[in-house]
């Protein structure tokens, strides 16, 4: 069915009480299943939240309902029409807009040119700027925005390049507007102004559907909340019957994997230790406030938490790649002014968020890829020593499983899980004191994931102290000795695993508490 | 807003007019502001301003060019041999369609293959330079006063005119009165000023010229003001954004780069039709790089883009008419780093008081130092005031943010 | 077991080149076949043109000829090779070159010294002259951001004012009349002594040496490690604790330093001074030229030096034949732009490949094992 004829079938939608209304989606990728049997109808006019653990599967069924990705089964109706969407414009067409997380904006151009860009209205093909921006002003004035519509859009804030976006959407005639974590990027005064804005437009007769980690948010904006835990539908609750508590259990779960047993003890030497670490934000909220906390050898600590909470700017900090106050010591020595490559050579590793961007030199061969960060005990004087690296390299390939051919095909032709493996080999394989592992075990399949955990395990118990970064509940109950919570830039809460339960860690992840 | 702001531009002129009228009046240097100074640098900064205007279309639209300079030696040559073979305007339509096969050639490379921008753009300065030699050997060579650096010389030139009551031009054959150039003979303050430049801007005009200007106002009207300008920018801003919004990225970028070789070789052919009558090896003399540096000195505006352009003609032109003058530049300089450091010591802005301090200090011991300024040093001009624009106003120049990036649509990004 | 498994790698790493070999070579091809169209439409015979240029640039003269004009292409490949290699483009080494020219001509009449003291000093002279020129450039991308292709760029023309300002100011000599003026003759102490009469200067030596070095410094030291990781993963470079900025610098003023020998050859070899007419320009384009053909290796440079030398080296006979001589520098140009498309999409089409055989390699390896 073509998708104009959504449009077309204005009688039909008229009654039919669900605007979206998808039936049974299944979404797989290569070893991956995202979405598996999902339904979810969404009344007109309504704020229809969707919510979900980070890699739940809300976005791969969002890129669905945009056109993005299409589904392996199940069917999509808008306005009571079964369609099909090839691509995003078509679901454009047929009235939905996209906000994005990351906003796709030209920061050089004004906010009418980006609100008007691949729409504009034209005579001749030359704008007509006046009648452009009398539309938008009518516009952003009915859902209660006020924009200088002539700044470029580098000088605005992210509240303001949010509010460009959703009228860059409704420009162009969207009736449903999906969100994507819309609040990730706020602070509570944006987010309150935003909210004010949404109701506008629900009163004007738009449906939203909007994507969130956050309770707080969830519970105060939306009519209908549908709760996605590892690809299915959990349930469609109102919310003025659930509460936080109910919500971060449907959310995370209650089958949670019992604490991994350790035979050796956890030593008393501290490794790694902050105090009072704060990384300095720019121009908006520090990202890391004040955070204090002791690793001891022969210990794994948990960093639980949501993704976007400051985690990220920890480990910069602790590796010495921004700027803080406060100060960090390794192995009992103030570090605080070190060096990167001074830090790496008191004994700290480094297991990076993104494997492309801060782990890999793609093009280049395993064995080099391996030698990065490693090249002074594999050199012979001033000489790579080639033989060493490349036998060091195959010792990783064999010690972590790694699947290739060998070590001279670049780094490229590997699956992720591999990569993944090979990046935590070149860590490992040096028998660092402490480690850093940032979600170690991110977009790896299952086999991988236990190889691993196990080699992290194997070499706490040789002595070496860990802080894990993860947003994977079991991983983080599963690895740790002792597990931090981790909320809007400061530690929130420190837990045993072994009396954790997900909702406590629920909880303290989603600020409820 | 734009009455003040229009208000205020028209009392830093009046501002720049006095202090040059005064320094001229003090040294008795005429030449700063005569008809023939302004004259000349207006022939000067126009392949400036093309070449500035066709890095401007190439980077807009998201593609560095490097090869400007190349473009405009295909420019100079094949407007040469137009206007050698079919007269002037002919030489000029040549010298745009020269210009627009190098657009192509980066295009191809670039847009289609993907190659390095920057190489792509090295490749094209060196295969233009020797193409055209090979060619020069294959047409000129044995031609009377032809050879393989030199095309023959043009028998036709462009038509010339003068503004009619203002500059002395003809109305039906009847000689108006030229009431400029009376008015700069009698070296009034300020009015023989604009007499001089009013007359250099409007005496012994090519038309070629006149059209060169007309393309600042009508590429910034096409850029900001058409469908195809925004699309073209956005593709320059933000592909992936404009691409998500149905913009084809790819073909305006072909849009643009043949757009901004055709730019250039019009900028080739003022240089071999409009400024001399022939072509010759290396008539180019780097002004490809300079309308680099142009455009980076004009922030990547087309406004900005004339003012460096005139900015560059000048210093150039007033070196061909008058090369004593040159110093009583100086003396302008620091008047005008005087100004700005009282402006800037009203306002307390502690790095502006220290730049225009040392430029008032180094310019007023320059002026009663130097005596003559050596030529090399004033060829460098352009390039060090785009290179001391570049390290000290980095963070306030809006290069297109994409611009040097290849573009592949349907990639995750 | 083992033993298959060094001849399978053998056999990859001998794949590698072996496509890149190949590709290059029908690169060139193709460009030959392009210009020869070129030379048809313009109404040349191009079996004549080529047959001429092999003819005459086989002969033992023209050969010797190829090595000399090889000499300062190797030392400009190098030059901007090394910027590649750290993803930086050095499009300088102009500007660096022909400043280390003037101020090693300069500097070496100011001393007296035995013969190869004299010739080291000037040698480096000239590399630290380069380097200090290709410094600003560093400068002004650590400090403030600016970057290197425009900056470059602007000190190419920069430099060239500047050279000629201080060499009429000071350096020039009048005294040998003439109007080919120069610097002070350099005293025979300082002058590289010739491989073959007045054909082949020993700086050729030196290139060779240079490439050498090239080739263990950046292939094979830990520093050229860093350099080429940089290069390749700035951000994983960086978090593996490779200071970004000192391998800028360090990277820029290396390809300066290279870039301040290519104009020896003529400066200690030949003219024995530096005259503005005498020093040849335009060689730190024609190494952008051939650090793209031979694709920043070393053995690739020398031999798209050698090449390019080849075909210059034929032009002036060519003239006499009838045939225009600067066809020799349209087959070059054509041959970099040709050479730059066929190994952009050959690289991406061996990508693909290796990434099949991996795969497949995985496959028959899980059987037995």
């Amino acid at each position: 069915m073509q998708s104009g004829s959504a449009k077309s079938s204005q009688t039909l939608s008229a009654e039919s009480a669900h605007v979206v209304e998808l039936a049974n989606i299944s979404k797989s990728f290569p070893g991956v299943i995202a979405n598996r049997d999902i339904s979810l109808q969404v009344a007109r006019a309504t704020i229809h939240a969707i919510v979900g653990e980070n890699g739940a599967g809300k976005s791969t069924l969002m890129k669905i309902l945009y056109g993005l990705h299409q589904p392996d089964s199940g069917t999509i109706a808008i306005n009571g029409v079964i369609t099909q969407f090839k691509s995003p414009s078509e679901a454009i067409a047929a009235g939905i807009g996209m906000v994005h997380q990351h906003f796709m904006l030209a920061d050089n151009l004004t906010v009418l040119e980006n609100i008007i860009l691949g729409y504009e209205p034209t005579k001749y093909g030359v704008l007509s700027l006046g009648d452009a921006r009398k539309r938008v002003k009518e516009l952003a004035t009915s859902i209660g925005v006020d924009l200088n519509l002539d700044l470029p859009i580098s000088e605005l804030g992210v509240g303001q390049r949010q509010r460009v976006e959703i009228l860059k959407v409704l420009f162009r005639g969207a009736e449903i507007l999906v969100l994507d974590e819309p609040t990730a990027v706020l602070v509570p005064q944006e987010v309150d102004e935003l909210f004010t804005n949404l109701r506008k437009l629900v009163a004007n007769g738009t449906t939203i559907l909007f994507i969130s980690h956050k309770l707080d948010e969830v519970l105060s904006i939306s009519d209908q909340i549908t709760v996605i835990r590892q690809g299915s539908t959990v349930s469609t609750v109102s919310p003025k019957m659930v509460d936080r508590l109910k919500l971060a259990e449907l959310m995370v779960g209650s089958d949670l994997p019992s604490h991994g047993k350790r035979t050796t003890l956890v030593g008393e030497k501290i490794q790694l230790s902050t105090n009072k670490l704060t990384v300095l934000g720019k121009d908006r909220k520090n990202p890391v406030e004040n955070v204090s906390f002791k690793i001891f050898e022969s210990e794994i600590v948990g960093i639980a938490g949501v993704d976007g909470n400051g985690q990220f700017e920890l480990c910069e900090a602790l590796l010495g790649l921004v700027d803080i106050e406060g100060t960090v010591e390794i192995g009992g020595k103030d570090a605080s002014k070190l060096s990167i490559r001074e830090r790496l050579d008191q004994g700290l590793a480094y297991i990076p968020f993104d494997r492309h961007r801060e782990g890999l030199m793609l093009a280049a061969s395993l064995w080099e890829n391996s030698l990065l960060g490693h090249e002074t005990s594999l050199s012979r004087g001033p000489m790579i020593d080639f033989d060493a690296a490349k036998k060091s390299c195959r010792e990783i390939i064999d010690r972590f499983g790694v699947m290739t051919p060998n070590e001279l095909v670049p780094a490229f032709v590997l699956s992720g899980g591999n990569q993944q493996k090979l990046v935590v080999g070149r860590n490992l394989a040096t028998a660092p004191k402490v480690l850093i592992a940032a979600h170690p075990t991110r977009g790896i399949d299952v086999g991988a994931q236990a190889a691993v955990w196990e080699e992290i395990r194997r070499s706490r118990d040789a002595g070496m102290s860990v802080l894990l970064v993860s947003a994977d509940l079991e991983e983080v109950l599963g690895l740790s000795d002792r597990i931090l919570v981790m909320f809007d830039g400061e530690i929130s809460a420190e837990l045993d695993p072994k009396s954790a339960t997900p909702q406590i860690l629920g909880k303290y992840m989603t600020g409820t508490q | 807003m734009t009455q003040s702001k229009n208000f205020r531009l028209f009392v830093s002129l009046l501002a720049a007019l006095a202090i040059i009228s005064t320094v001229r009046l003090w040294t008795s240097q005429d030449a700063l502001t005569s008809s023939d100074t302004i004259g000349t640098a207006l022939r000067l900064t126009v392949p400036i301003l093309l070449a500035g205007m066709a890095g401007l279309w190439a980077e807009r639209c998201g593609v560095l060019n490097i090869g400007i300079e190349g473009m405009m030696i295909f420019g100079t040559w094949f407007g040469a041999w137009g206007a050698w073979q079919f007269g002037p305007w002919a030489g000029l339509l040549f010298a745009i369609l020269g210009g627009v096969f190098g657009g192509l050639v980066h295009a191809v490379a670039t847009v289609r293959f993907n190659i390095d921008q920057v190489i792509s753009g090295v490749v094209i300065n060196l295969f233009a330079f020797f193409g055209v030699r090979y060619l020069s050997e294959l047409v000129y060579v044995g031609k009377q006063g032809g050879g393989i650096s030199q095309s023959p010389p043009q028998k036709w030139a462009l038509p010339r005119f003068n503004l009619p009551i203002l500059s002395g031009g003809q109305i039906a054959g009847w000689k108006s009165p030229d009431f400029l150039g009376w008015l700069e003979l009698q070296r009034w303050f300020i009015l023989g000023d604009l007499g001089g430049i009013s007359r250099g801007l409007t005496h012994n005009l090519s038309w070629a010229t006149v059209i060169a200007v007309l393309v600042v106002p009508a590429s910034a009207w096409v850029l900001w003001r058409t469908r195809f300008g925004l699309r073209l920018r956005s593709s320059g801003e933000s592909p992936v954004a404009a691409e998500s919004l149905g913009v084809k990225v790819n073909h305006l970028r072909y849009y643009g780069l043949l757009i901004s070789g055709g730019l250039a070789g019009l900028a080739g052919g003022t240089l071999s039709i409009v400024a001399s009558s022939y072509y010759r090896q290396g008539q180019t003399a780097g002004r490809g790089f300079i309308g680099l540096a142009t455009m980076i000195f004009g922030n990547w505006r087309p406004s900005g883009i004339l003012i460096g352009a005139m900015l560059f003609g000048y210093a150039e032109g007033i070196k061909l008419v008058a090369s004593d003058s040159i110093t009583a530049l100086f003396l302008f300089i620091a008047a005008i780093s005087g100004v700005f450091l009282v402006v800037a010591v009203i306002r307390r802005k502690r790095v502006q008081i220290a730049v225009a301090l040392s430029a008032f200090l180094l310019s007023a011991i320059a002026y009663r130092t130097v005596d003559t300024v050596p030529e090399s040093l004033t060829q460098a001009l352009p390039y060090l005031v785009t290179l001391i624009v570049l390290a000290t106003a980095n963070q306030r120049l809006r290069p297109p943010a994409m611009a040097g990036v290849p573009f592949r649509p349907g990639e995750p990004h | 077991m083992n033993q298959q498994l060094t001849t399978q790698r053998n056999f990859d790493s001998m794949r590698k080149s072996l496509n890149t070999l190949g590709s290059s070579v029908s690169a060139i091809i193709l460009a030959l076949s392009i210009c020869a169209v070129l030379l048809l439409v313009t109404g040349k015979d191009p079996f004549a043109a080529y047959s001429k240029i092999l003819e005459t640039g086989l002969t033992g003269e023209k050969l010797l000829e190829m090595l000399k004009r090889a000499t300062p292409l190797i030392f400009s490949a190098i030059a901007v090779a090394i910027g590649f290699k750290m993803n930086l483009f050095n499009i300088g080494v102009e500007g660096q070159y022909l400043f280390a020219a003037l101020i090693a001509a300069e500097m070496a009449t100011h001393v007296s010294l035995p013969r190869p003291l004299h010739i080291l000093f000037i040698l480096v002279v000239a590399m630290v002259s380069g380097a200090a020129w290709a410094s600003i450039a560093a400068f002004l991308k650590i400090a403030r951001g600016v970057n290197e292709v425009i900056s470059t760029i602007m000190l190419n023309y920069i430099a060239l004012s500047f050279i000629q300002w201080l060499f009429e100011s000071f350096f020039r000599d009048d005294s040998d009349g003439g109007l080919n003026v120069k610097t002070t003759k350099i005293a025979p102490s300082g002058r590289m002594p010739d491989l073959v009469h007045d054909r082949l200067n020993g700086m050729f030596i030196v290139a060779l040496i240079v490439a050498f070095l090239y080739w263990i410094v950046v292939f094979r030291s830990r520093f050229g490690f860093r350099l080429r990781a940089s290069g390749l993963n700035p951000i994983a470079a960086r978090t593996a604790g490779i200071p970004a900025n000192r391998m800028v610098l360090i990277a820029l003023m290396l390809s300066g330093a290279v870039a301040g020998l290519i104009a020896m050859p003529a400066v200690i070899g030949d003219v024995y001074g530096y005259g503005p007419s005498a020093i040849a320009t335009q060689f730190g384009f024609a190494g952008i030229s051939v650090a793209l053909l031979g694709r920043n290796h070393p053995l690739g440079i020398i031999g798209a030096a050698l090449l390019f030398g080849f075909l210059d080296s034929t032009s002036a006979v060519l003239q006499l034949s009838g045939i225009p001589s600067s066809i020799v520098k349209v087959i070059q140009a054509i041959i970099v732009l040709v050479v730059v498309i066929v190994n952009e999409a050959s690289s991406r089409r061996y990508n693909r490949r290796t990434a099949e055989r991996a795969a497949a390699d995985l496959k028959s390896q899980e059987v037995p094992q």
